[in-house]
């Protein structure tokens, strides 16, 4: 333990004297109050450290105590359901505790010490475990069974373990070492959030993360263990993209990293999930999900350690042997946290004055993600999907953390707030966003949806391309010369644009669109342009084809309920056919 | 008693270095006795060793090295709070300057509140009627939300702030609702716009007001906003009242935030605002809202002046990131000479979706508000077209959008600073104006509501 002194207090950042035997990155507790800080440069006894709480209060001569240990997160059953501020602090345990408004120095374990789990042993007394092997299991809730295990590095024979109610750190059996020392098993692990937790391999990623999101799934798809970001100015729907994937992800776990943003929407999905099904398993959402809450007004300091804070909540669960997605808006505010320190320490700027060391950051973070084979002996195959959004000043991506995020990420949903003003949403651009995964993840598609899943998305997107081209001519000459076919062309894209890509969040109908359902509807605006396509070159009128009654139709099978929409599209295929037809007849 | 000090070093600017001081604190309140005897303040900057950085709060004019002395009052910077402030007439510190009496506070508080935590806020959902129909037709405020009008030099936003503190109103109820108003670096003229409409409505008696005007020291302007939101907070929290705050111009709340800044020699973020801009904005705005444990709410309207009208300027981007939608306007619509000139397209209300629909307002809300923003973003691009090639050109349905559009700036979005529209006048309108299109066209509406309203 070693105590030093402040002499010096600028903002969040506190120099304190007296501190050559702390260890760099070590948590400390600054002043009277107990503020939670962290070492983060040492320059002789003098140890530079960040304060993850509201400084005001701090003068010269306040104690600063060492507690010897790195930032660390407390992982074990009592995750799920639960919000968190960026140093996994329990937002909930706190407003019990000092009400509404979140008070500086409250020290609240994150894991409740008090709840009894239901402990079910699945390993037994004289089994050798090494890092990554499972004790047993802890029924979380109705969907999670929380699998207990052995930390990484601890190796041993199991000497007693008992099957029980325990608390996360009642002893629930005893291990005996190699070196023959014995120790307490307990269900909570604790690990520091700026190391990555150990796997064995990392695989390349083979399966789609089904989001249920046309634009996703069909147009940009992610893999599970894969990465991916969305760039957009505000007000063009990065919020809602966000919690969309949040929520009909099919991952086992969600972990939303709510990071420099706002309180309400943070609020927003505590009052939301709990009310919504999960696809997967009909139970509620918030059941799988893990919050973590540092929004604008709170300390900037624990906005940097709120990304740490939830991947290594996600790394945890991966090790589960779990598909894990960690959702984190912005990764704009993180870099902005990251700049406030780095100014504070006086260090050199690089670009729009963010640290130079800003790229590798960010490419430590998202490096993170990947699909791996767990530690342990029985071979599971974990998945950890990272999604961040980032906030470009001005909307422009020509800036570092946008630049620096894109090249690293795989998936790319570039928002555009002219279509936000047209209310296009979700606002995904289709012709500069691009996903890298998309030929990888074909086969699956093609096994598991259909076998002209690439095929139909190509001929989409070579559409949409060529609307791209026609609008440019059809601004400086006006629609009339073009010809029939183009102008069919211009058509099926908007029919593409508006009754495919523009999708729902607020309908219960449209809001989760099955990945089979999606190629339905992109085949049965298909099945139209065919048809209107043979029409025109017997001569039929593209005014008339235009106006036809089946295209209003069209524009409503996207909300057809999941349930009954083979039937509706089936209809309409008949519908088209006939009207089709008698254009030819009255022709 | 606290010690004075008589060691000022250096003045530079808003700055001021204080040496061999003991005992002093981060974020800390200051007083300066000049040598007249009047008392100015300063703020703790940076703790380093005996040496102390602090902010003043007023001009350094008169400050001297050798007479002046500094003393600490072991506490941050406060605002006595009181349900009798409401009616009265603060300066940007907090003090009283309307000549009154003194106000007896019910308690003291400091003005940098504290964060709310996101466990304990209530979502905002309850419909504020404006009686503007851009804003309740189409970007729909709530109690609780923070709202920003994005202006530019010379468009009558102060109008429309002030249209909607007099016009505002949550119905079906008759609970205690109270304005809050921070001018920020405003002209008198501008100001003094703001405080004879609230009197010729009377709504001064339930209007706090604190005033920083153009003339005064820019550094003040740092704290009017927080001492307006701790008003705010008291009145909301405590008091259980409706507090409306609406705050202007935010844009000389950052140039003064600039200031200091670059005084302290600071990195620059961009156009040399500091690089916690967005955090300290986000301190202020974050402050609006509703939560458990309280009856009351705290809506927000800041408003500031885009320069040179660019909405990527880092004052509205930041605030756009921060805020909860934003009302934006427009010089064109008010060349055109319809007010308020509000620029539909580009405007939003990120929470309108809870505050609408049936029983809040009515249950064709959402359907013809996506249909009003979609007819006119394609009347308005069928006009573009026409303005290229001309109105043959367009076929018979883009002439109609063109017309649609020009008739629902004429109508929906022109009504005047003194016209009061219910929303179901909002919504008729609304429907009246779709009628220019064919049925066919009302992609948006569900049918079963299309065929009840159309």
């Amino acid at each position: 333990m070693t105590e030093g002194r402040i002499v010096k207090v600028s903002g969040p950042l506190v120099i304190a004297e007296g501190m050559r035997e702390a260890n760099m990155f070590d948590v400390v507790r600054v002043g009277e109050m107990n503020l939670i800080g962290e070492i983060i440069e040492m320059h002789g006894d003098r140890a530079s450290i960040q304060v993850y709480e509201e400084t005001a209060g701090l003068g010269r001569g306040d104690r600063v105590v060492s507690t010897g240990a790195p930032l660390s997160v407390e992982l074990g059953p009592g995750l799920m359901e639960n919000i968190y501020d960026g140093i996994q602090r329990p937002l909930v345990a706190i407003k019990n505790a000092v009400g509404p408004n979140i008070t500086r120095g409250v020290d609240l374990p994150a894991l409740d010490r008090e709840k009894k789990w239901y402990f079910e042993a699945t390993a037994k007394r004289g089994d050798h475990v090494v890092g990554g092997d499972i004790y047993g299991v802890v029924k979380e809730n109705e969907v999670v069974r929380h699998k207990i295990m052995v930390p990484p590095g601890t190796e041993g024979e199991i000497s007693e373990l008992l099957s029980g109610y325990y608390t996360v750190t009642d002893p629930i059996g005893k291990l005996s070492k190699p070196d023959g020392t014995t120790e307490d098993i307990i269900m909570m692990q604790k690990w520091p959030v700026r190391v990555a937790r150990p796997y064995k391999e990392k695989l390349p990623p083979n399966e789609p993360l089904i989001t249920g999101q046309r634009n996703v799934d069909s147009m940009f798809p992610v893999a599970k263990g894969g990465t991916a970001c969305i760039p957009g100015p505000f007000g063009s729907g990065k919020t809602v993209v966000q919690h969309q994937l949040a929520k009909w992800s099919d991952a086992d776990f969600v972990i939303y990293i709510g990071c420099g943003e706002r309180g309400n929407e943070m609020t927003d999905v505590l009052l939301e999930f709990p009310e919504i099904a999960d696809p997967k398993t009909g139970s509620s959402l918030i059941k799988r999900t893990v919050l973590i809450a540092n929004t604008s007004d709170m300390p900037v300091a624990a906005r940097e350690a709120s990304v740490y804070t939830g991947i290594t909540i996600a790394e945890y669960l991966r090790d589960m042997g779990c598909s894990v997605a960690v959702i984190a808006d912005s990764t704009s505010r993180w870099a902005e946290a990251l700049r406030e320190m780095s100014g504070r320490l006086e260090e050199m700027p690089g670009e729009e004055g963010y640290p130079a060391y800003l790229t590798s950051r960010l490419a430590q973070f998202y490096e993170r993600a990947g699909m791996v084979r767990c530690c342990g002996s029985d071979e599971r195959i974990g998945a950890l999907t990272a999604i961040g959004a980032v906030s470009p000043p001005g909307g422009d991506i020509s800036e570092p953390v946008s630049q620096a995020t894109l090249r690293i990420v795989k998936v790319f949903w570039g928002l555009d707030s002219s279509l936000a003003y047209r209310r296009h949403f979700p606002a995904i651009n289709w012709l500069n966003s691009y996903s890298l995964y998309k030929d990888r993840l074909a086969p699956w598609y093609e096994k598991n949806v259909a076998a002209d899943w690439m095929a139909q998305i190509t001929e989409a997107m070579r559409i949409l391309s060529a609307e791209a081209e026609l609008d440019e001519i059809v601004k400086l000459v006006g629609i009339d010369a073009l010809s029939a076919s183009d102008r069919l062309t211009l058509e099926v894209a908007q029919s593409i644009r508006e009754d495919f890509l523009q999708q729902d969040a607020m309908s219960p109908d449209d809001s989760y669109c099955p990945p089979e359902k999606q190629h339905d509807l992109l085949a049965l605006i298909l099945y139209f342009r065919d048809a209107a396509s043979r029409a025109i070159s017997g001569g039929a009128d593209i005014e008339a084809i235009s106006e036809l009654a089946v295209r209003e139709r069209i524009g409503r099978a996207k909300s057809a309920p999941t349930a009954e929409y083979k039937r509706e599209f089936a209809a309409i295929r008949a519908e088209i056919d006939a009207e089709i037809a008698s254009l030819g007849g009255k022709r | 008693m606290y010690r004075e000090y008589r060691t000022i070093e250096e003045v530079a600017g808003p700055l001021m270095l204080v040496r061999n001081v003991d005992g002093v604190k981060y974020d800390e309140l200051g007083e300066i006795i000049m040598p007249s005897g009047e008392v100015r303040r300063c703020r703790v900057l940076e703790v380093n060793g005996s040496d102390v950085l602090v902010q003043l709060f007023e001009s350094s004019a008169g400050l001297n090295l050798e007479y002046s002395k500094v003393r600490f009052t072991g506490h941050g910077v406060e605002l006595p709070v009181s349900r009798e402030m409401l009616g009265r007439v603060f300066n940007g510190m907090g003090e009283p300057i309307d000549g009154g009496a003194k106000l007896i506070p019910e308690a003291v508080r400091d003005i940098n509140g504290t964060p709310i935590n996101p466990a304990s806020r209530k979502y905002p959902s309850e419909f504020i009627e404006t009686g503007v129909s851009t804003i309740d037709g189409l970007n729909t405020l709530v109690r609780g939300q923070k709202l920003p009008i994005f202006s530019g030099s010379g468009l009558p936003h102060a109008n429309l702030a002030a249209q909607i503190a007099r016009q505002a109103k949550v119905r079906g109820t008759d609970e205690k609702f109270a304005v809050v108003f921070a001018a920020i670096g405003i002209t008198f003229e501008e100001a003094d716009f703001f405080i004879s409409d609230f009197k010729k409505t009377g709504a001064i008696d339930r209007t706090v007001l604190f005033i920083n005007l153009a003339s005064d020291a820019a550094i003040e302007r740092i704290s009017t906003p927080r001492m307006a939101l701790t008003a705010a907070e008291y009145l909301a929290f405590d008091c259980n009242m409706h507090v409306l705050v609406i705050m202007t111009d935010i844009t000389n709340y950052a140039e003064a935030l600039r200031e200091v800044s670059a005084a302290r020699k600071e990195v620059p973020g961009r156009r040399g605002y500091p690089g916690y801009l967005y955090t300290d904005l986000a301190t202020m705005y974050e402050r609006a809202g509703r939560r458990e444990g309280s009856t009351g709410s705290i809506t927000m309207i800041p408003i500031l002046t885009m320069p040179e009208d660019d909405k990527t300027h880092p004052i509205p981007d930041l605030t756009g990131y921060i805020t909860e939608g934003q009302i934006i306007l427009s010089r064109e619509i008010y060349r055109k000479g319809y007010l308020p000139p509000v620029d539909v397209l580009p405007s939003l209300s990120r929470l309108k979706d809870k505050g609408i629909g049936a029983g809040r307002t009515r249950e064709d809300h959402s359907g013809t508000m996506n249909q009003l923003f979609a007819a006119y973003a394609r009347g308005k691009e069928a006009k573009e077209l026409m303005v290229v090639l001309g109105e043959s050109a367009l076929t018979p349905v883009e002439r109609l959008y063109a017309k649609f559009s020009d008739e629902f700036e004429a109508r929906y979005v022109n009504q005047g600073f003194y016209e009061d529209r219910t929303i179901e006048q909002t919504l008729d309108l609304g429907w009246e104006l779709l009628h220019i299109l064919p049925k066919s066209e009302m992609k948006r509406i569900k049918p079963a509501i299309l065929e009840k309203y159309w």
